[in-house]
Parts: C-alpha cells; structure tokens; sequence
C-alpha cells in the first residue's frame, strides 16, 4: 500500500485529504500508474505543470518519472497560495 | 539565536519580541513584522494547511539564505497554521542585527519568501461556504525582486 497525501484544493477533487493506494509489496507505482488510480477529476488536475510531486518528503524534479513502491508516501501539492 | 516554528495554536507576538531581544545582546537593532488575518468582506475564518515534510523544512532552508545575504544576529520566524479568525496574527518575523538595513532587508526578504513560495495553502470561509486562494502576480512580482543582481541592497 502507498500513501496518497493531497494538499489544497486538490483534496477536494479527490474528497479526502489523503488515500490509501492498494500497492503489492513488489510492485512499483509509475505516474500513469498513480493517474490510473485515482479519482479521474483528480488525475486530470495533476495533469497542471505548476502541480509539484514529492515521495517521501523528497521533490520530484519531473514528476512524470516519478517511482513509488509500498509503505511510500507520494504528495500532491498544487500551486501555494498568495497573500 | 535562531528560532524557527510553526505553531498551531493563536500566539501573542509581543511575548515572543522581548526574549528574542534579550538572546541577542549586543544587537543594532530589531525589525519586526507581524502579519494578522484582514478583516476583509464578509470573511469569517482563514484556514493554512501545511505540509509537515516540506514546510518546517521550507522554512529552514530560508533562514539559511536570510543568514547568507544580510549579516544577522539573530532570527525570529514564527508562522501559523490551522483555523484563524479575523485580527489574529498569523505570522511574525524578527530579525536582530548589527545595522538597521540588515534587520529589515531580512525581514522583508523572509515575508516575501513565506509569502509566495513556501509551502502552505490557504482557504477562507465566507458566508459559511470554503474558497482556496489562489497565487497571485503581485506575489510573484514581489518574489523577484530579490533575484535582480543585489546592488546596494546591503
């Protein structure tokens, strides 16, 4: 199982803050993977260049490379907010 | 003396100013900013959610460059998150230094940082009902300001 932690107004396209990515201890989460497996109004958001991703606390430089395995936590973090 | 929190809870920014002072001793000079939540058109609550890998760390990484580009004693940078109403503060930022330019550069250098590029996202409620706030230009505007060639910004 990965973790899925969706910041901003991201988590209201997903309809939880976080989601819980049934993942076979072997296997390994990709980007089309991750998009396959979530609620299809969120993937296409993510879809966004300005949507940053980090596993594990660490940010991707291309989010499209991302790889994920069981017990990670991927973050999906939207653009931050102004003043 | 560097001192950087998130806090949780509504905090009163004078309690923090006097001993931040008195752990510098020898400063220049003090410069402080406290930011509070506007009592704008019918907003009831702000809310900041953060993200805890990212921001603490976030704001670390500032103080570093604050440290790096003005020469300081010491450095106060204290910021909300959680659900706030109109009037609280919700952050403040302190800079002791040897000379005044060093202590308000930093502090105008940390807020614009925090308040563009560091990782927290902001919702307010109106008339019962959540609205994010989206980033605005002028916080972009601001943020490059501080990656033209430094001449005499010291």
């Amino acid at each position: 199982m990965a973790t899925v932690v969706i910041l901003g107004k991201l988590a209201d396209l997903a309809g939880a803050p976080s989601l819980a990515l049934p993942l076979p201890l072997m296997a390994e989460l990709d980007w089309e993977g991750l998009k396959a497996a979530l609620p299809p109004a969120l993937a296409e958001a993510i879809e966004d260049p300005r949507v940053r991703v980090a596993v594990n606390g660490a940010l991707l430089a291309n989010k499209a490379k991302l790889q994920a395995n069981a017990g990670d936590e991927i973050a999906l973090l939207p653009p931050v907010s102004g003043g | 003396m560097r001192d950087i929190r998130l806090l949780e809870a509504p905090f009163i920014p004078g309690t923090l100013i006097g001993p931040f002072t008195n752990a510098n001793p020898g400063l220049g000079g003090v410069c402080t900013f406290v930011g509070e939540v506007r009592f704008d058109d019918g907003v009831e609550a702000l809310e900041l959610t953060h993200y805890a890998p990212l921001t603490l760390p976030g704001m670390h990484e500032l103080a570093d460059r604050a440290f790096a580009r003005f020469t300081l004693m010491g450095l106060l940078m204290v910021h909300r998150v959680g659900q706030m109403h109109p009037g609280e503060p919700i952050v403040c930022v302190s800079a002791a230094a040897l000379h005044r330019r060093d202590a308000i550069g930093a502090v105008d250098f940390c807020m614009d940082h925090l308040k563009s590029a560091a990782w927290f996202w902001k919702r307010e409620r109106r008339s019962g009902a959540w609205h994010w706030i989206e980033p605005r230009d002028q916080d972009h505007a601001d943020l490059a300001r501080w990656h033209r060639p430094p001449v005499g910004d010291t």
